[in-house]
């Protein structure tokens, strides 16, 4: 079965068994560069591998930037 | 002459930020030249097309200096939150620049969403350093949800206007003598940061006054001048305003009385 999900406002299409854990992998960055949320909540490095994704998740990636 | 937050000393009372410079290197060098120990950070969306990281990350880290992450670009008590959270884990902080906007044409700090935030994230373990404005009970209410640090707004973020309401930020030195009071937005020049040191204030932030100007390493140490200036200024004690003139020369009468 194939899951429907947005990352980052992009639409992507998952296997129903993905865990956000596999997301990160699959997006090719070193796990600890980016913060990571599921439909708003913030969802910890450690606890992604635990995270089952749905149908219609919106999963957001952050990273650092400069700031004032 | 040092400021103290929680459990760390720190020497210089400016902080700095890291948006908006030429390059990395002229960032580099402006984090060295106003010996700053404060910098702001802040994270955004990953665009889907993520490039490598930013090698500011690196410079920031090299250079020794504290990271404040912020969380520009909330609206909501609930987006904070979860920034802050993410803040946390990625750049291995508790303490928070909490901003949430109410205005996006003054980028005014929504006071009632930020208080909710601040007491989420009190209570979650972080170090507040909340962006508000200069209203006395607004700046109360964060010192009771928890915040020993404010940092009310001089003028709106990124005007260059200086401080707007001196009398504002005076009364917040004179109610709130406890608190670690910051100024941030607005500055301009380098004496706008003197005149908040003057007024008390334990530290100023300071991002496009330096990082758009012409030469962003110099205007850097201008502001280090600056900030110890002031501070020294208000150790020492200004003098009381005099309606008239006080003769400063201790002579006695005219010099000649013919």
């Amino acid at each position: 079965m194939t899951f429907h999900i947005t990352v980052n406002g992009e639409p992507r299409s998952i296997d129903a068994a993905t865990t956000l854990a596999d997301l990160v992998a699959a997006l090719g960055e070193p796990p600890a560069s980016l913060a990571t949320a599921v439909n708003g909540d913030f969802v910890p490095r450690g606890a992604r591998a635990t995270v089952q994704l749905h149908d219609g998740d919106a999963v957001f990636t952050f990273q650092p930037i400069t700031g004032g | 002459m040092g400021l103290r937050i929680g459990d760390v000393a720190l020497a210089s009372r400016f902080f700095q930020g890291t948006a908006g410079y030429p390059s990395p290197q002229v960032l580099q060098d402006a984090i060295a030249a106003s010996g700053t120990e404060v910098v702001t950070v802040s994270l955004k969306r990953q665009l889907a097309a993520a490039g490598t990281p930013n090698d500011f990350y690196g410079i920031i880290r090299k250079a020794g200096a504290r990271m404040l992450p912020n969380t520009a670009g909330c609206k909501t008590a609930k987006e904070a939150v979860t920034l802050a959270h993410m803040a946390r884990e990625l750049f291995d902080t508790h303490w928070i620049k909490l901003e949430v906007i109410g205005d996006d044409y003054t980028l005014q700090p929504d006071p009632f969403e930020l208080l909710e935030a601040t007491r989420t994230l009190v209570k979650d373990g972080f170090e507040v350093f909340p962006y508000c404005t200069d209203d006395l009970v607004s700046c109360q209410r964060l010192l009771d949800a928890g915040c020993r640090i404010l940092m009310p707004w001089g003028a709106p973020i990124g005007s260059g206007q200086g401080l707007l309401n001196p009398t504002a930020l005076k009364t917040l030195r004179a109610r709130l003598p406890d608190a670690l009071l910051v100024v941030d937005a607005g500055i301009g020049s380098p004496k706008d940061a003197v005149q908040a040191m003057e007024l008390g204030f334990d530290a100023v932030l300071v991002n496009t006054a330096v990082s758009h100007s012409h030469d962003p390493v110099k205007m850097a140490r201008a502001f280090k001048l600056a900030v110890e200036a002031g501070r020294l200024a208000h150790e020492a004690g200004i003098m009381a305003r005099q309606e008239m003139a006080v003769p400063s020369t201790p002579v006695t009468g005219q010099p000649f009385v013919l």
